[in-house]
């Protein structure tokens, strides 16, 4: 790693002001930030880390019936706090990583920087959840911007994401063997106005709503709906694990496998 | 350098460290605590999980500096009071639950993280906790079995010996 | 009733107490005072012409204590290769240079170009940013058939092609072995590649170099599973010490499987670099690191050609391999596609007429050497998924037609070199047959249809040579160096024992086995017996561990230097008790006179020896014996694999529903350690055959270079292994009669596997022939759709 300053601050306020240090970059959990620092990928002149921030903690539930997750709060926290009040979220959480990842990964983290394969940008635009900053907030539809980039600005904090809870969900996670990410995973989300299908690790611009799936399955929800439907494999991932072809095909059966476990 | 303090293995500690310095690099190179491993740079492995706060991590993926006061446990802390192995070591050496013995202490870390948890597990829940621990010389065979015995299942009852 | 200590207890492993509780001692814990730490700069190119290497910018950074490159290496000697292989028509091998730093070219993703020395390890590697290197880069040679090829651009420059050697083994006259084809009844072709692993011991490899100037001494710390290997190689054939001069410890090591047998750069850097710099220099090897600089194995691409007569008599059999080297010769990689592979293609069949082809090839790869199994992998994977293939084309029982064809008169002499002097394959299948219930498999094939996947049952059988070898027989094949191993049993005063020996233990139980066998000997307690290991400076000139060898060379070393004790203290026990040495006999620790009821106890013996006041005056004081112990042959663990495996038809995901193991490993020391050795290989053999894979782009750049893209298997890939091994021939020419079960497992379940997944597919009315490993769900999922 290169050298970097540390700074670990306990408000908001604190740390957008020492994020707006030229090349500051904020540390969620650092599962994915720090491996990137070993292989000396990035060069960041200080690291905030964002975990003694109490505003950013936890999981609640708002007026209006929506689950709110603080954007410092960690995977195994959602898998535990959210699991009553959304069991498929919690689900999807639970999934990530490994044990030990899960207790220092957190959704913030994960959420800004969208890798391509990650679980919660599914979970995330599959519900069609809000992301709260300390500016402003963003509708996921908004958010994700293919591989690696995302609506956030230099400095800007994921301080929570607000999840609307549907009538059904589930997550369906195929695993990469190695890394253990999403070879493809998707979430699909059934609310009373319609239902919300994305998906994650197949395609090359990220995250993805399958919106012909997303059609088909508000005429009919039921796997049986889906048969004939099939993303273009063109837009897929081909690396060692999985050609464009494969990929495009497992969007299918995730896709109905997550039909039939929320029918 | 910044002064970090923490708890390990139940005695107070602290040290000068720089920003960039692993909780893993603080154990083993300023506190000689060389039990915890260090297998991979990309946090699989597992070699060097140790519990802060009760909560297995990965001390590699772990910044020294976010460990500033917390209590952190170590495999070298795992013993009994007298210094016997305890449960769960006791039954790694019982079942045959090790060979070379570096992914060892991550295993026995993780195993102490996961009984906290999950009391009884099934042979499927041990499998599915230690997704973050590789080992290569076990086949997980004897780890598996040893975690249960340690869980007080009858690992003789396996079918498959 | 099981034993409770000695030979055949499973006793439990008394070095676990410090694994579990963090007292280990491995090679990166070692810290020496004054020690600097030493980055290298690697290639991130595949092949390319080094122009210029420009160190002045880093020289002169904060804590650089030194700067290397390939020019401070120019009257160094390179890597050595301890095996020349003499090619088919006679010629030795094309044996190019292996500079520590490159020279003129880089040839791999991850040649060492420079090495900065410095204060701290990021010290060292912000200098090594500073380095300026200009290379030309050159078309990288990956493919091996193309590489084979003419005109094909050179790996090395001074080399004629890039072909290592092109080796036979078996039939010479290829108009016998046409004619044999001709005649065949059925013939069976199968093209396949063993795929590319990375041995990925836990812990990655650490070397530490300390020189002392005042009594001109080195001392190495290494991860190595064969120090005196590492002294003698370094000394004699790189950097020109005496070895009386030079101390090698490996101390404990976080599993090798092959990968630590070879004498590396980063070893002779350090001890080199010690001297030069005047200061301790500690190189610990990153992850990522490690795969590009620990030697690789298999990558073997093959034809395989079977033929078999009216009755399924197996008649005549032939391969052509190009086994891939890599950039280099490591130490013992020309051994393993010839002597190690070509040699095991008879496997448990008495197959007449069997031709083997090997080209070894260089690439712009990373040296590719032995890996658990090393070369009998290779060999057991191809012939068996040929005869499983046969089996289908034919429409036989695949068990039947394996029995058919065994060996089932011993010793027998296979077409390929050796002789197997012991075995039963047809009682070890018989145990296979009830350990793995094959009879209930129709009924657990229902079962998993009804659950909507696809069930397979693959059989497997292997045979391996074990124990290498008998040093006169090696030599003329080629080997550098003698394969005996040695063992100094030093009995202390008060009757305890400290056995010195030439095996390195780095998982395998040594510990705790060798003792239950000296113990046994001498009818004394386990404890009082203890093993020294790992240390030049401490124990005899041995080779080391690797090909399953510690308890057959070893150990058989170490029983006769038991024998040589009790001999001497039985003449010391007939002075006490004055009678005639040959009535003495030796029973739990006590010497007694056959017949009487005299007898003098171990203890009272040993210490006479120490304090020899009471004594026979022509027996000379003490109780110190070693021995040396050359074998007269391989051993020949031989096994039956059943594995089955669900294919979800959907997703062409395979799960390992039930593995089962039956070997013949002769006489059994530790029953316990022997079945986690066999686990360990499974597990090894299961990911190989489902997810590992070292794969490289057309550009030579390394595609699985961290976890995150190679696949280890992981506790929840692999299922309880079923283990039996109580077939058993003793081996029939060493004192212990053991076999050797290191690497079984790793050979025996690749091919296992795939034959389960293809008998699944085909159950299901996919009529797949074959399928690449590692079997992918991707893979799968093609074949059942291609």
């Amino acid at each position: 790693m290169y050298s970097f300053e540390f700074e670990k601050p306990s408000t908001i306020a604190d740390a957008v002001a020492a994020l707006a240090a030229e090349d500051a970059q904020a540390l969620g959990g650092g599962q994915t930030l720090i491996p990137t620092l070993k292989q000396r990928l990035a060069s960041p002149s200080a690291l905030v880390s964002l975990s003694g921030i109490s505003e950013m903690q936890g999981v609640c539930v708002e007026d209006d019936g929506s689950v709110s997750v603080g954007g410092a709060t960690t995977h195994a926290t959602v898998a535990s706090e959210a699991a009553n009040t959304y069991p498929a979220l919690a689900a999807l959480a639970g999934q990530i990583g490994d044990p030990a990842v899960r207790n220092r990964g957190t959704i913030g983290g994960s959420v800004a920087n969208n890798d391509p394969a990650a679980c919660y940008p599914a979970g995330v635009l599959g519900s069609g959840a809000t992301i709260r900053t300390n500016t402003r907030e963003i509708a996921a539809d908004d958010f994700f911007e293919g591989m690696f980039s995302t609506a956030l600005d230099d400095g800007e904090i994921i301080t929570s994401v607000r999840f609307p809870v549907p009538q059904a969900a589930s997550y369906q996670k195929f695993l990469q063997p190695a890394s253990r990410f999403a070879l493809v995973g998707v979430f699909l989300a059934r609310f009373a106005d319609g239902v919300r299908v994305a998906v994650t690790g197949a395609s090359e611009d990220g995250v993805f709503r399958w919106s012909e799936a997303e059609q088909a399955l508000n005429t009919s929800f039921s796997p049986d709906a889906l048969m004939g439907l099939h993303v273009n494999p063109m837009n897929m991932i081909a690396d060692l694990h999985g050609s464009k072809d494969y990929r495009a095909h497992l969007v299918s059966v995730m896709t109905k496998r997550a039909v039939a476990a929320c029918s | 350098m910044t002064q970090v303090s923490m708890t390990v293995n139940g005695k107070s500690v602290s040290g000068d460290v720089e920003g960039r310095t692993l909780l893993s690099s603080f154990l083993r190179d300023h506190l000689s605590l060389t039990g915890t491993h260090v297998g991979c740079d990309t946090a699989q492995c597992g070699a060097c999980v140790v519990h802060v706060n009760g909560e297995a991590v990965k001390s590699c993926n772990m910044l020294a500096l976010e460990a500033d006061g917390t209590d952190v446990g170590t495999i070298e802390g795992q013993s009994n009071a007298d210094g016997s192995l305890n449960v769960i070591q006791q039954a790694f050496q019982d079942h045959h639950g090790l060979q070379c013995g570096f992914c060892t202490p991550g295993m026995v870390m993780s195993a102490a993280a996961l009984l906290k948890e999950n009391p009884r597990p099934t042979e499927a829940e041990i499998r599915k906790y230690l997704e973050g621990n590789l080992c290569r010389c076990t086949g997980y065979h004897n780890i598996v079995k040893a975690i249960m015995a340690a869980s007080g299942q009858d690992a003789g009852s396996i079918a498959a010996e | 009733m099981p034993k409770d200590s000695g030979i055949g207890a499973s006793s439990k492993r008394r070095e676990d107490v410090r694994f579990l509780t963090g007292a280990g001692n491995y090679t990166d814990d070692i810290n020496v005072h004054g020690q600097a730490y030493v980055f290298f700069l690697r290639s991130d190119i595949a092949h390319g012409r080094l122009k210029s290497v420009d160190t002045s910018a880093a020289e002169g950074m904060p804590g650089v204590v030194k700067v290397f490159t390939g020019k401070d290496f120019e009257g160094v000697g390179g890597m050595p290769c301890g095996w020349e292989v003499t090619d088919k028509h006679g010629a030795p091998m094309q044996e190019p240079p292996h500079p520590i730093l490159a020279q003129g070219k880089v040839r791999h993703v991850g040649d060492p170009i420079a090495a900065v020395v410095a204060d701290s390890l990021e010290q060292a590697r912000d200098a090594a940013e500073a380095i300026d290197v200009d290379i030309e880069e050159l078309t990288a040679v990956i493919d091996m058939k193309a590489a084979a090829q003419d005109g094909s651009t050179l790996v090395h420059d001074d080399l004629k092609n890039n072909i290592c050697y092109d080796w036979q083994l078996g039939e010479t006259d290829d108009a016998k072995v046409d004619e044999v084809f001709a005649n065949a009844a059925h013939v069976t072709t199968l093209d396949l590649v063993n795929n590319r692993l990375v041995a990925n011991p836990m812990e990655p490899r650490v070397a530490v170099g300390e020189y002392k100037r005042g009594t001109d001494e080195y001392t190495l710390y290494t991860t190595s599973q064969n120090p005196h290997v590492i002294r003698l190689l370094m000394c004699a054939f790189v950097l020109g010490l005496p070895e009386h001069k030079v101390r090698v410890v490996a101390p404990d090591v976080g599993g090798g499987f092959g990968t630590k047998i070879f004498h590396y750069a980063e070893e002779a850097f350090c001890t080199f670099a010690a001297k030069a710099c005047n200061r301790p220099v500690k190189w610990t090897s990153s992850r990522t690191e490690a795969f590009m600089s620990d030697a690789h194995g298999r990558d073997h691409v093959s034809k395989i050609e079977l033929a078999l007569d009216a009755e399924n008599n197996f008649v005549g059999l032939r391969t052509n391999t190009y086994a891939n080297l890599g950039a280099y010769l490591s130490t013992f990689s020309s051994s393993v596609p010839t002597w190690l592979h070509g040699t095991l293609m008879a496997g448990n069949y008495k197959t007449p007429v069997i031709q083997v082809n090997v080209k070894a090839m260089f690439t712009n790869t990373v040296p590719v050497d032995a890996y658990r199994g090393a070369g009998r992998p290779e060999a057991t994977f191809q012939l068996e998924r040929v005869v499983d293939k046969a089996a289908r084309e034919l429409g036989v029982d695949p068990i039947a037609l394996r029995r058919q064809n065994f060996v089932t008169q011993f010793p027998y002499d296979t077409p390929v070199a050796l002789t197997y002097d012991t075995g039963d394959y047809n009682g070890t299948m018989d145990k296979l047959e009830a350990a793995a219930d094959l009879a209930g498999f129709a009924a657990r094939r229902a079962q998993s249809e009804a659950n909507g996947k696809l069930r397979g049952l693959g059989i497997n059988c292997y045979i391996e040579a074990c124990g290498i070898a008998p040093s006169n027989i090696v030599g003329m094949l080629g080997a550098r160096a003698g394969l005996y191993d040695a063992a100094t049993v030093r009995v202390n005063a008060t009757g305890s024992i400290s056995v010195m020996v030439g095996a390195h233990s780095h998982g395998q139980g040594h510990e705790t086995a060798f003792p239950q066998v000296v113990a046994d000997m001498i009818g004394i307690d386990e404890s009082m017996v203890e093993i020294v290991h790992g240390d030049t400076s401490k124990i005899p000139f041995g080779m080391g561990t690797y090909g399953s060898r510690s308890l057959a060379v070893c150990g058989s070393a170490m029983v006769k230097a038991t024998e040589k004790v009790i001999e001497k203290a039985k003449r010391i026990a007939a002075h006490l008790l004055e009678a005639s040495e040959a009535d003495i006999e030796l029973k739990d620790g006590q010497f007694s006179v056959a017949g009487t009821d005299k007898s003098v106890a171990w203890g009272d013996v040993t210490l006479t020896a120490y304090v020899p006041h009471n004594y026979p005056l022509e027996v000379e004081p003490g109780l110190e014996e070693t021995a040396f112990y050359d074998p007269a042959n391989f051993t020949f663990p031989a096994g039956a694999y059943a594995c089955e495996v669900e294919v979800d038809p959907e997703t062409g995901q395979v799960s390992v529903e039930k593995f089962t193991a039956a070997d013949d490993f002769g006489n059994i020391i530790n029953p316990m350690i022997v079945d986690g050795q066999v686990h360990g290989g499974i597990g090894q053999g299961i990911g190989q055959a489902l997810l590992e894979n070292c794969a490289y782009d057309e550009n030579g750049q390394l595609l699985s270079a961290s976890y995150m893209d190679y696949a280890m298997p992981r506790a929840d890939d692999v299922p309880f292994y079923g283990v039996d091994h109580s077939s058993q021939t003793p081996c029939t020419h060493n004192p212990l009669g053991v076999k050797g079960c290191g690497e079984a497992g790793a050979i025996g379940s690749p091919p296992a596997v795939v034959n389960a997944v293809l008998d699944a597919l085909n159950s299901g009315g996919k009529a797949v022939d074959h399928i690449d490993m590692p079997v992918s769900p991707s893979r799968v999922w093609a074949a059942m759709n291609g």
